[in-house]
């Protein structure tokens, strides 16, 4: 996979992965070319269109399109289903996504596309497998808060002494 | 008590505000979204966004700023950067973030890192410590997130620094944690190749990992791997065939199913592999029979995902050695496809229809009436996908039809990456196919004026070639030529205003050399419609100078309005063209002069056209065009690619064929369609697919291939052998296979014995086989073919038969048992002696030698012994060179001391980086008892490379005609003053290329397989890189050089 780009239904960028090592321009540019293809496509058409010399694979899910460049050679269908596959991720770690949870949390959404997608091929198939490691990194921001309560129930056992017990 | 209590939870929320601390973070980003969100202009946004930025940097480089505050910061950065705003300041702090944060910050660090920078960034080299101090972390997560980075960005020259690191992470406990490493390894892999050679045997292990997971992950380092050298993996085949069995039969966890799908994403990946390895390989091929048919078998459910695997199995099916049963199963498959009422599944159906009828073309028969639907149909993919389907089944019959569908989609499209792509095509399959002149004429301009100038410089070039060129028949050229000139005429008539410039410059071109060939027009009103294009702004200038180039041509005896022309001129700005004015105005006064710079009928050495044929590496400039300008390719640095690009319905098709299914093909065209069906939609249909049907049963009795071309040319006297030859080979391939379908196992067995002979006429590369091979060989009956290679083998061509001579030499230390060789054999190169194995009475040693249209293997069988060896006989197997029968050849006395000289010569037809050959030698020192002695020796494909001598422009002419490339930047030997000719002679040594030319930093390199397919290989240095392009006609020939050359400088 060359790239992922999410953006919405007004062509705003959303979320935007490149596999390719490009310059900030090109990367603009590209991404100008490639949603303005996707939005003036009908919804009846297929969801493969020729770029370049690569293969552009898109879905619309409500109002964001998702939206991946691959090599001309490679099965489309498998990557629509890419997609689907992290639509699904999503949609199960933010309990029924919409486009506003990624708007607000896009650095969570990119945690999961790393762990499903590294390197732009497929790491981790498994839904369990990829949210139990999202679940894992997420815990130990909760640990670390709970670690600071437990300082100052120490910190307080210390100076004021211990709990009475009651 | 209770007061404690309280304090404590008065105390609580100050304690905590850390974490409201955290909630006002995610309050900021909030503030800013929605802020943004609400705004209506472009401007009001990046006013905010600008004001949001310098907030930023103030805050990052404050030193009061916290770690945590600068977490936040970074999200609001990538945010910032996501709209499109510059956000450089905040990398050095994103680097910071993941060396020096917590957890929690150094995973924001790192995210930021992947984001901003890409491989090349300088700042990388700063992360290089934090990666390798995570690596070594014991928390899981920190491991995680250094691993996920390096195998995102990670800066090359820094790979050997955490290499031993991912390495030893290949053994973790964790399987996440090896997971990673695998995919960080496949990526080094993908950036540096060599670097990660000496781990290959882990991946072995990744691949044996009980973690699924893992498993899945080392597949994509082994597609790349087998796709570089399927040879060298044959043995995986099994493993591959038992992981596919197991994932199909639903082995794995229930967590790997998609949409009640075992594990697609891996059932498709080892099918690639599958059919990498199975490619033009019957043995391993009948390995994995059973598993694609219980694949395809299991498929069957109705989501897109089962399609996904199917279309991949239909691939595999295709591209392995054919299977009658699976072929049909496959096909059907296609038409589940293609008549879906879902539109992704056409689109792919047409895509693998359009990869499998280049193995069969009839199967586009049995969907005639979908592709003419899709032909039509609303979506542009949908159709860019169908006449990418028709290209492929175009012949000389349907090209009318076919190029008339294609040039009404160009017109209608603005895509400019379409449009270039497609006019080569046209413009090719017009070369190949046209059935007459003024079609193909007409044809060509509505090529350059639908490309204009978009259009590939060798579009016009071979076009303008071809005209020049001409055949054997001056009067057919001429005609054409004619053609060309009046059309041009009618053209220039019309407004030009619109014409692209590089149909401007073909029509000068042809207007100066042949305008003259017209006698009912007047030369004056050429030269008039030429002089108006001079006067029109929007000819570029280096339209001019070809217009002004035309018109010296063509200016004899027409002084006055030459003159007048010249002297608008002379005042130009452009000084080209005022001195071009200044020849003009001398030539057209001295006819003399004009007669000796200018000749009529030599046109192809005229200097315009020497700079209008430039090689194409180098930019075709008008600079070169002028005069005095040295020519560095030479005239004949071109050659039109017509026959290049066989016919691709004409490739090593009919073998897939089976029988049945061709009759079946047959049944359905003769069918009549539904009266439902649209009249027009039925013509058009029979005028598509015309010729496939029987074009193709014919080539499956073995009888000639479609009908030749009636408007192509005529093999030319500097036709470039490989272009002709390699279409020949493609045609006698083809009818090869298919006889062999035809016939019985008993005649397909004999068929194989003569295959090796056959490969050499097939890829013959002398001038006098290209004669004999040459076009005309179109029409070739196998009887034809046979006598060919009888004559080949009555020459010189030494065709695997091993012939031994006794020698009464005593025995010596090897290095002198060349000196046994046999007279003929002596002045050959050859390679060292080497001992093969040995026992008390018999020792066996063997030397290479270099023949050029073979490798001899020599084998030295001594006695050792005082006594009389009898019945000696040694018998040599070689796998791989599977085209090569060999037959054991016998001493029946082997003299005491003596030693006797057996060789086989070898051919390699199809290339394999490394091929091992084993064998046993049977011997009796007293009657009745018979000793073995067995013994193996390895082969590489350098043994089996030649030097090809060929000249630039050969080579230039050659390289164009070749249609498998490979490109991989190689390692460049610096140490001495010329880093490109230190590198290229080191190739030489070790792989017996030649160095044709050595351009500034370019170099270009030929060798050949044997006295069978060239491979050319243009090396540029880049950097501290050396950019190499290889060629061959052959597919795996440039894997497998590309491979010994990169041994070759590793080693060096």
């Amino acid at each position: 996979m060359q790239f992922m780009l999410l953006f919405s239904r007004q062509g705003k960028l959303r979320l935007q992965k490149w596999y390719v090592p490009l310059s900030d321009s090109q990367k603009k540019k590209i991404s100008r070319e490639v949603i303005q293809m996707v939005l003036a496509r009908k919804p009846k058409m297929c969801s493969f269109l020729e770029w370049r010399d690569q293969k552009i694979v898109y879905k619309r899910y409500a109002s964001l399109y998702f939206c991946c460049a691959v090599e001309d050679q490679e099965n489309e269908l498998i990557t629509l289903e890419i997609i689907h596959r992290y639509v699904e991720l999503l949609d199960k770690y933010f309990g029924s996504v919409c486009e506003l949870d990624i708007i607000f949390n896009f650095e969570k959404a990119y945690y999961i596309l790393d762990e499903f997608i590294l390197g732009g091929e497929a790491q981790e198939t498994s839904k369990k497998i990829v949210l139990k490691a999202i679940e894992q990194a997420d815990m130990l921001q909760e640990v670390r808060n709970t670690h600071i309560a437990c300082l100052f129930v120490l910190v307080y056992e210390v100076t004021i002494g211990s709990f009475p017990s009651c | 008590m209770s007061d404690v209590v309280e304090k404590t939870l008065t105390a609580l929320p100050a304690l905590f505000d850390s974490q409201t601390g955290a909630a006002k973070i995610t309050n900021r980003l909030r503030q800013l979204i929605k802020s943004i969100t609400e705004l209506t202009s472009k401007h009001e946004e990046e006013n905010l966004i600008k004001q949001e930025l310098s907030a930023m940097k103030e805050q990052v480089s404050s030193p009061n700023t916290t770690m945590k505050q600068m977490r936040e910061i970074m999200v609001r950065a990538m945010y910032c950067e996501m709209l499109g705003y510059d956000a450089s300041f905040t990398y050095i702090h994103a680097i910071k973030l993941a060396q020096q944060g917590g957890v929690l910050e150094k995973r924001v660090g790192y995210l930021a890192v992947s984001l901003f920078l890409n491989e090349g960034h300088e700042l990388l080299l700063l992360l290089v410590n934090t990666v390798l101090k995570d690596l070594q972390s014991t928390n899981l997560i920190e491991a995680c997130m250094a691993l996920t980075v390096v195998a995102q960005v990670f800066p090359k020259d820094m790979i050997p620094a955490v290499l031993p690191l991912v390495e030893d992470k290949l053994s973790h406990p964790k399987e996440i944690i090896r997971r990673k490493a695998v995919l960080a390894l496949y990526k080094f892999y993908l950036i540096a190749p060599n670097q990660v050679q000496h781990i290959h045997a882990k991946f072995r292990k990744a691949l044996c990992d009980k973690d699924p997971g893992v498993m899945t992950s080392s597949l994509h380092i082994y597609l790349q791997l087998i796709r570089e050298s399927p040879d060298s993996y044959k043995d995986l085949t099994g493993s591959f065939v038992t992981i596919l069995k197991q994932v199909v039969g639903g082995k794995l966890p229930l967590d790997f199913n998609y949409h009640s799908v075992p594990a697609p994403w891996l059932q498709i990946q080892l099918l690639r592999i599958l059919s990498l390895l199975g490619k033009e390989d019957q043995s391993t091929s009948e390995l994995m029979y059973e598993v694609l048919d219980e694949s395809l078998r299991r498929a069957e459910m109705n989501h897109n995902i089962t399609y996904a695997i199917l279309y991949e199995c239909v691939k595999a099916v295709y591209t392995i050695h054919p299977k009658a049963e699976l072929l049909e199963k496959a096909a059907r498959c296609i038409g589940n496809f293609v008549l879906s009422p879902k539109i992704n599944l056409k689109y792919l159906g047409l895509k693998a229809l359009t990869y499998v009828v280049q193995h069969d073309a009839k199967l586009a028969l049995q969907h005639q009436m979908t592709i003419i639907e899709c032909l039509d149909h609303s979506d542009f993919t949908i159709k860019r996908e169908t006449l990418e389907l028709l290209f492929r089944i175009t012949n000389a019959q349907n090209v009318t039809v076919i190029i008339e569908k294609m040039l009404d989609f160009l017109r209608s499209c603005n895509d400019e990456h379409t449009i270039i792509h497609l006019v080569g095509k046209v413009a090719e399959l017009a070369e190949k196919f046209a059935p007459d002149n003024s079609w193909f004429i007409q044809t060509m301009n509505d090529v350059f004026s639908i490309g204009g100038d978009l259009l590939q410089q060798d579009v016009p070039n071979n076009f303008l070639r071809l005209l020049a060129e001409g055949s054997e028949s001056k009067e057919e050229d001429d005609q054409l030529r004619l053609y060309a000139v009046d059309s041009y005429l009618t053209v220039l008539k019309g407004h030009t205003s619109h014409l692209p410039q590089c149909f401007l410059q073909v029509m000068s071109w042809v207007l100066g050399e042949y305008a003259h060939l017209q006698e009912s027009v007047d030369q004056r009103e050429v030269i008039q419609f030429l002089t108006q294009l001079l006067d029109q702004r929007s000819v570029s200038s280096e339209t001019r100078v070809w217009i002004l180039s035309a018109l010296t041509k063509i200016s004899e005896g027409q002084t006055d309005l030459i003159l007048d022309l010249a002297e608008s001129l002379s005042s130009s700005q452009d000084t080209v063209l005022r001195q071009q004015a200044q020849e003009l105005r001398h030539l057209s006064q001295d006819s003399q002069l004009h007669e000796w710079a200018l000749p009529r009928g030599a046109p192809w050495d005229s200097i315009e056209v020497a700079g209008l044929i430039v090689f194409p590496y180098y930019d075709n400039s008008s600079t070169l065009i002028l005069e005095g300008v040295k020519r560095v390719w030479g005239k004949d640095g071109y050659l039109p690619q017509k026959e290049a690009t066989a016919p691709l319905v004409d490739e090593p098709s009919a073998a897939v064929q089976p029988p049945g299914q061709h009759e079946a093909a047959e049944r359905i065209e003769s069918r009549p369609e539904p009266s439902t069906q649209n009249q027009d939609k039925q013509q058009l249909a029979s005028s598509l697919f015309v010729g496939l049907g029987v074009g193709s049963s014919m080539s499956l009795l073995g009888k000639s291939e479609a009908p030749p071309p009636c408007f192509r040319k005529k093999p030319r006297p500097h036709e470039s052998p490989s272009s002709s030859s390699s279409s020949s080979g493609t045609s006698e391939r083809s009818s090869d296979s298919s006889s062999r379908n035809t016939t019985d196992s008993f005649l397909y067995g004999s068929l194989l014995e003569e295959e090796p002979a056959t490969a050499i006429s097939a890829f013959d590369h002398t001038p006098k086989s290209t004669t004999a091979n040459g076009l005309a060989q179109n029409k070739d009956t196998k009887e034809d073919r046979r006598a060919n290679t009888s004559q080949i083998l009555g020459g010189d061509m030494v065709i695997v038969r091993p012939s031994t001579i006794q020698d009464k030499h005593p025995p010596s230390v090897s290095s002198d048992l060349t000196a046994l060789l046999p007279a003929d054999l002596k002045d050959l190169p050859h390679s060292d002696v080497i001992s093969l194995t040995s026992d008390p009475s018999l020792s066996l040693s063997s030397c290479r030698l270099f023949r050029d249209e073979a490798l001899l293997l020599v084998i030295f069988i001594s006695n050792c012994t005082e006594t009389v060896i009898k019945d000696v006989s040694v018998q040599l197997t070689c796998e791989e060179l599977k085209t090569v029968s060999l037959r054991g050849n016998v001493v029946d006395c082997l003299e005491a001391r003596s030693t006797s000289v057996c060789h086989y010569a070898l051919l390699m037809d199809d290339p394999h980086t490394n091929v091992s050959f084993t064998g046993t030698v049977s011997y009796q020192t007293q009657p009745g008892h018979t000793n073995t002695l067995p013994f193996s020796g390895t082969l590489s494909t350098a043994d089996f490379i030649r030097p090809l001598v060929v000249t630039t422009e050969e080579y230039g002419k050659l390289w164009l005609s070749l249609s498998h490339d490979v490109k991989q930047n190689l390692k460049l030997l610096t140490d001495a003053g010329d880093p490109l000719r230190t590198t290229l002679n080191a190739l030489k040594d070790a792989l017996q290329l030649h160095v044709v030319d050595i351009i500034g930093s370019e170099g270009i390199v030929a060798c050949r397989l044997l006295s069978g397919a060239p491979c050319l290989l243009h090396c540029r240095v880049n950097g501290t890189a050396l950019a190499m392009w290889l060629r061959s006609p052959h597919p795996a020939l440039p894997d497998c050089i590309l491979y010994h050359c990169q041994r070759a400088l590793t080693h060096h």
